[in-house]
């Protein structure tokens, strides 16, 4: 008995590990492997720190890898304002049929793919493009305006992309607040304000939490919506990697930057976790 | 003295329905005034009306005499105790019954101070630090009480509070409740469709059916002299049967139930042939082994019993009787009918003057 259902915990065991050990472990010890050596000449290598001494010591590099850093964060806290009260209207205000379809509305643009949304906002905001021809038609312009290119339009399109995932975590937390709670809040002297920061983001701190945790992840790691709708300035981290990959063929800079990347995103959903004073396991469990 | 709370002809609509329907009474200070219903009646609407969550379609409510009907809910001198109590569990019990005081803006060492009297009052001192979670129902209970009464509302409304616990524990609470209104020498509006928990604690009790007062009185008269067929059924078990009027004499009637029974009843404003319903509280029968010993009362039957329903002190039996009706009757736990059986043949008789009579369509 005891001997089968150790057998049956293995079994089960297996594809995690085969996934974890396959696709993540292995290839990043490769990875940290190659970022760890320099070219001295064809096909001779030799173990040196060199890569991540030009990442940090390039003004570009450096400059990207901080950027990229700041704007996700952003990216992130913009996109917990917008889906803050989107989540609370659908969890707590909407009810029944409304409710559903809200949520549903909110699914309904990752049916299409993220490179044909991307394009989306390219068709809505480029010199010709349909918000162009809007604000000439009501006068608000005199001339075709381009709209993308921009860090605004690279923040917009990040926001759109990590809204779901953000709302799917806070409607969950929201909804099993029980509504007399807010009313007693009220009740009891709250004023709409207090209510919320002392009983409603109290509450819902564990979604909040991990809603920002996945949207700054995705953020950090995202390559089309910078790639297409960011300007020259808006060079993000990943297509330094892919650059460093593909194009130039320098695996061991590239790697040594997905290290640079690997680091950062621990080092600030740590932190994130730290200043909030929750455990990864409260979080997640 | 002006009232701690008035209503004057509340009226609450959702869309079609009327879920209170011209309900007007008057609270005075430092009484326990339940209403009582059957859910679904409209006293939720009433209390949530009171609190501030809904605004009354038309009608006034007034507070120590002042209409508080455009206060918000956070304004307004009352608080309430939720069904399931609603304490903050992000919070730890002190916290929770100092959220009021905080808002107010008292100086955190008077909090401090009035959180610590608070809970010397609810009899538990120094579990102030305690999460909700750690707590008993009973103890939730309390700490939801003193929540509210920190602020010292002019009315504290309870919507059924003791739904959750479990038998034993509300017998206790009942008690307890009425002991801390007594100590906060607070008005207490309370909600339930429990009747002996209106009956144990108020002072005053509203018993309300499809959004409209029955009637309000105090237990006993609501107990002993009911004024309409809803609060005869509602408080207590009955025996009713429906039936026509024979004769009127005064307040003094004859009658015959559809089934055939002769009766002897009391009741007002009814004439000779009228249909009327009747109850008969089932400890209102006298039991006897013999016919002699029921010749003081009015309407006296002879019967088998058909069925021993044994509930401890709440023992009943059903008797048949000679056409065939069944009645309820109160087991006496005197000893003297321990060894009845079914199939046993008893004597019953009850007083005009317990069998209430209404005039019915």
């Amino acid at each position: 008995m005891r001997s089968q259902s150790r057998i049956t915990f293995y079994l089960l065991l297996t594809p995690l590990v085969l996934w974890l050990g396959l696709l993540i472990i292995i290839p990043h010890i490769d990875m940290l492997l190659i970022s760890l050596r320099e070219r001295i000449s064809f096909g001779v290598y030799e173990t040196s720190l060199a890569q991540y001494e030009k990442a940090l010591t390039e003004p570009l590099y450096l400059r990207t890898f901080w950027r990229t850093a700041v704007m996700s964060v952003l990216a992130t806290a913009l996109t917990l304002m917008i889906a803050f009260p989107v989540s609370y209207y659908i969890a707590k205000m909407a009810k029944g049929r409304l409710q559903q379809v809200l949520f549903l509305l909110c699914l309904i643009p990752f049916y299409v793919s993220e490179l044909v949304r991307t394009f989306g906002w390219m068709i809505l905001l480029r010199e010709t493009g349909l918000v162009s021809n809007l604000l000439q038609w009501v006068g608000l312009a005199d001339r075709p305006i381009e709209l993308l290119y921009t860090d605004a339009t690279m923040m917009v399109g990040l926001v759109y992309t990590s809204m779901l995932f953000m709302v799917v975590p806070l409607v969950t937390t929201l909804e099993s607040l029980d509504d007399s709670v807010i009313e007693a809040g009220y009740d009891l002297g709250g004023s709409g304000l207090s209510v919320l920061r002392e009983i409603i983001i109290p509450h819902a701190m564990p979604g909040i939490v991990s809603g920002c945790i996945v949207v700054f992840m995705l953020s950090l790691g995202n390559y089309l919506t910078p790639t297409m709708l960011g300007g020259k300035d808006s060079l993000w981290f990943t297509e330094m990697i892919y650059n460093q990959f593909i194009v130039r063929s320098n695996w061991e800079l590239g790697a040594a930057f997905g290290f640079m990347l690997l680091v950062l995103s621990s080092v600030i959903v740590w932190g994130m976790l730290w200043l909030t004073g929750r455990t990864l396991k409260e979080t997640m469990g | 003295m002006t009232p701690d709370l008035e209503c004057v002809d509340l009226v609450k609509r959702f869309g079609d329905t009327t879920a209170v329907n011209n309900v007007s009474f008057t609270v005075p200070p430092g009484s326990f005034f339940s209403i009582l219903g059957p859910s679904g009646c409209g006293k939720t609407t009433i209390m949530r009306m009171i609190a501030g969550f809904l605004d009354p379609t038309s009608g006034d409510i007034r507070i120590k005499g002042g209409s508080v009907l455009d206060t918000p809910p956070n304004k307004r001198p009352v608080n309430m105790v939720f069904q399931h109590l609603a304490l903050f569990p992000m919070m730890t019990i002190a916290e929770n019954i100092g959220y009021g005081l905080r808002r107010r803006g008292m100086p955190k060492a008077e909090i401090a101070r009035k959180v610590d009297e608070a809970l010397d009052r609810i009899g538990l001192p120094g579990i102030g630090a305690r999460k909700t979670d750690e707590l008993s129902g009973g103890q939730k209970q309390r700490v939801a009480i003193a929540r509210c009464m920190v602020l010292e509302p002019d009315v504290l409304l309870l919507d059924e509070p003791l739904g959750a616990l479990d038998l034993k524990l509300r017998e206790h609470m009942k008690v307890e409740l009425k002991a801390l209104q007594a100590a906060f020498d607070t008005t207490f509006v309370y909600i339930t469709h429990d009747q002996s928990e209106a009956l144990v604690m108020s002072d005053q009790i509203a018993v309300m059916s499809n959004g409209q007062f029955e009637q309000v009185g105090r237990g006993q008269d609501l107990y002993y002299r009911p004024e309409t067929p809803f609060v005869a059924g509602f408080i207590g078990e009955s025996n009713r049967w429906k039936g026509r009027i024979e004769r009127v004499e005064g307040d003094a009637l004859q009658l015959r139930t559809d089934s055939g029974l002769a009766m002897r009843a009391t009741g007002a404003g009814l004439v000779q042939g009228a249909r009327a319903e009747i109850f008969v509280r089932p400890e209102s029968i006298r039991l006897a082994a013999s016919a002699d010993a029921l010749s003081g009362f009015d309407n006296q039957l002879t019967g088998t019993v058909t069925s021993l329903l044994f509930n401890g002190a709440a023992s009943r039996v059903l008797v048949q009787d000679d056409v065939g009706e069944t009645l309820e009757v109160t087991l006496p736990q005197s000893g003297e009918f321990s060894s009845l059986q079914r199939g046993d043949a008893v004597h019953i008789g009850w007083g005009a003057g317990q069998a209430t009579c209404f005039g019915a369509a």
